[in-house]
């Protein structure tokens, strides 16, 4: 059975109303920023986003912010207990008569990979443990993009980073596998779990609007196709997030209280279609072409779908 | 005022019980856990009505706490030692933000190596971090400090956030008579917290803990929180005063005890001044004109109090129970600073350091504190850092050491 699309069926079904502004300080082409784009569009303006280090930390930046709710910058290891005590507040206040129902406002988690993956691990997995009501939102770009581009655990298989370079001990680069976060979430069984690639903006803004219905931990993980650290045109970031989906190697998924739905099945092109757009991969097309650590990474992603398939089957 | 035994650990869940507070992250920790698990009893029970939520480490229960605060709720939170450490970093980003909340630290010695009693080198760490901090010395004291701490924590001329400190054990474990005070007085003492610069809502939107780019800002906000935190002195008598008539206790941001006419004072904080206070009476039973000085607010540093305290005396000895290694104490230095520029400073400042993971204060050791500041008194000389140890700590550490295997009978 395919995986139908009830709110958001045609583009124009989008609000056009934008929600987070023009004018940040954020890399021009950011795949990330995009997917946040989209999802304030379902979310709205009453929103206290609570942010981790990392590079949407410059969204906030003194006197300007980029959206018309509200922020607060934490720490990069803290940001869902951030929500845990935003979400406790308002709840007592509301409780105790001190703030009108009307007043409240939905709280997400702006986290980068760098802060998800690692260091806010205890803090997301504490949260998801209490049932907090809130959402989470991860641009995954890979590495710990705002410091430049260094080794992270969301880091795929032969990527180039900063702290993973490619030389005669590593000549592929990246030599772990990504951390599989997906799974780590879904093993705490919050109510809603999705990945989103910005390319694909009725898949995102369904699962945003499917979310709402829930109450407890919202999570989502979103594709932040990187120009400065992918080393691409940033007018390329359409293509990348969509040969991301297309080769399979970013399904897009949601888990609703841990059973597992693909939401688009791809005909799956090569990964070399994907791979080449990137300069962090071009150490494996030249000087010579390293057809091992290509197949490898092919390998893993025919495995994946195969098993999601029997799966879903 | 009904009295009754409790311990330090009580007292303080008490002062958050009767300052109302609405939440209270937590996360267990020794010596600390007996306050939460009072306090997670009475929410349970209805007695307290605040949320109580278990947290997943310190990092996360400081950043709730400080996240819930500028959302609007007063918060309570405990911690200790290692906790408060593991919390550090989110110390200086919650003060940043201006959260008046109110952290009880049950003072232990940190790891390594790992212990569980009592020195000061966990909270004097924190010393920077923008919390003020008022140190106690009985469990009436933790209690009323709790209460006077919301107080000045939420006075718009302060707006930060406190740290009350009793010693881990010595105070934390020791049951003394408590006087709880009437909860309707304490109303009039402490009115609910309604902040209307604060908070996250939809029709009043707020970007808080922004990044800043360059120094201008940050050093312009940096300074709010020095001039803010100096404010806190004149603030606190004024709670001082108000404290006093509704409940007959005083409490300054030092304490002297038998200053009149002492030649040589003795500098010291926290539960281990009961001690002090003591070998000051024997001392002055054997006609030695000696004193006590007990600091209770460390920040902000109450300079002109100890200025006046001390000057014009002979000498002064202050007892650290911790230690900055290569160093030395950590409040000697602050004492010497502050004494700099007053012209009848005293004769000699002697710097000792005992006390440290719950060493036991003798009264050979006090009486060996006074004859040395007399001696340095007289010489018109300071001496110090002098790290106390006893004869009989080294015999005992001898045998553990042979225990060990590291050291033969013959003590080589």
């Amino acid at each position: 059975m395919t995986w139908q699309r009830e709110t958001f069926k045609k583009i124009k079904q989008i609000p056009r109303e934008e929600h987070v502004l023009p004018g940040t300080a954020l890399c021009a082409g950011c795949g990330g920023l995009e997917a946040l784009r989209l999802a304030a569009k379902v979310l709205g303006d009453h929103v206290v986003y609570v942010n981790a280090a990392g590079c949407f930390t410059m969204l906030a930046a003194y006197p300007y912010t980029s959206f018309k709710g509200s922020w607060l910058y934490t720490t990069m290891g803290s940001a869902p207990a951030g929500a845990q005590g935003i979400r406790d507040a308002l709840d007592i206040l509301i409780a105790k008569g001190r703030l009108p129902q009307g007043e409240d406002v939905k709280v997400v988690v702006l986290g980068g990979d760098g802060s998800t993956y690692d260091m806010a691990l205890s803090a997301t997995s504490g949260a998801m443990n209490r049932r907090l009501d809130f959402y989470y939102i991860c641009y995954d770009n890979e590495a710990y993009g705002n410091t430049g581009m260094q080794l992270s655990p969301a880091t795929p298989y032969a990527a180039r980073t900063a702290t993973s370079p490619c030389g005669l001990q590593h000549p592929a680069g990246t030599a772990q596998e990504k951390k599989d976060l997906f799974e780590i979430w879904r093993a705490h069984r919050p109510p809603y779990i999705a990945t989103v690639a910005p390319r694909y903006p009725l898949d995102l803004e369904e699962k945003f609007a499917r979310a709402a219905a829930f109450t407890g931990p919202k999570m989502f993980l979103a594709l932040a196709a990187c120009p400065t650290g992918w080393l691409y045109d940033p007018g390329t970031t359409p293509e990348v997030a969509r040969m991301a989906v297309e080769t399979g190697l970013w399904p897009l998924k949601e888990a609703i209280n841990g059973v597992v739905t693909h939401t688009y099945i791809p005909k799956r092109k090569p990964v070399e279609a994907y791979l080449r757009l990137q300069g962090r991969f071009q150490h494996l097309f030249e000087p010579t072409v390293q057809t091992d650590a290509i197949r490898h990474i092919q390998e893993r992603v025919d495995a994946y779908w195969e098993q999601a398939m029997q799966e879903q089957a | 005022m009904d009295s009754q035994m409790m311990t330090g650990n009580l007292a303080a869940a008490w002062g958050a019980r009767l300052a109302d507070v609405d939440y209270i992250p937590a996360f267990p920790i020794t010596p600390q856990t007996e306050i939460v698990e009072a306090l997670a009893k009475w929410c349970e029970r209805g007695e307290l009505a605040a949320r109580f939520v278990s947290m997943d480490s310190e990092h996360s229960m400081m950043t709730a706490a400080g996240a819930a605060e500028v959302t609007g709720a007063r918060v309570f939170t405990a911690t200790s030692s290692q906790g408060l450490l593991h919390a550090f970093e989110v110390l200086y980003a919650i003060s940043g933000w201006r959260a008046p909340l109110v952290l009880v630290n049950v003072s232990r010695a940190l790891a390594a190596p790992i212990t569980l009693e009592a020195d000061h080198n966990d909270v004097l760490a924190a010393r920077d971090a923008g919390f003020l901090q008022i140190h106690a010395e009985t469990c009436q004291e933790v209690l009323d400090s709790i209460l006077m701490a919301y107080r000045i924590a939420e006075d718009e001329r302060v707006m930060l956030p406190v740290i009350v400190n009793l010693d881990g054990f010595t105070l934390s474990f020791t049951r003394e008579p408590v006087s709880l005070p009437d909860p309707d007085t304490v109303r009039r003492f402490l009115p609910p917290f309604r902040p209307s610069h604060l908070g996250f809502t939809a029709s009043s939107p707020h970007a808080l803990g922004v990044a800043v780019i360059g120094g201008t800002p940050y050093a312009y906000f940096k300074h709010q929180m020095h001039l803010a935190a100096r404010n806190a002195l004149e603030v606190h008598r004024e709670t001082a005063d108000s404290f006093q008539a509704l409940f007959g206790r005083r409490y300054d941001v030092v304490e002297g005890y038998r200053l009149e006419e002492a030649e040589d004072v003795l500098v010291m904080t926290n539960a281990g001044a009961s001690q002090g206070k003591a070998a000051v009476d024997a001392a002055r039973a054997q006609g030695k004109r000696v004193g006590l000085l007990r600091l209770r607010m460390i920040r902000p540093w109450p300079a002109d109090a100890i200025r006046q305290a001390l000057r014009g005396r002979r000498a002064v000895a202050v007892m650290d129970q911790n230690v900055a290694p290569g160093q030395g104490g950590i409040l000697y230095r602050e004492v010497a600073a502050c004494l700099y520029h007053e012209a009848a400073r005293p004769g000699a400042l002697c710097s000792f350091i005992g006390g440290l993971g719950g060493q036991h204060l003798s009264e050979g050791m006090f009486h060996a504190i006074f004859e040395q500041t007399a001696e340095a008194g007289v010489a018109g000389r300071g001496c110090g850092p002098v790290l106390l140890y006893s004869a009989e700590e080294h015999r005992e550490m001898t045998q553990l050491q042979m225990v060990a295997g590291t050291v033969g009978r013959d003590g080589r």
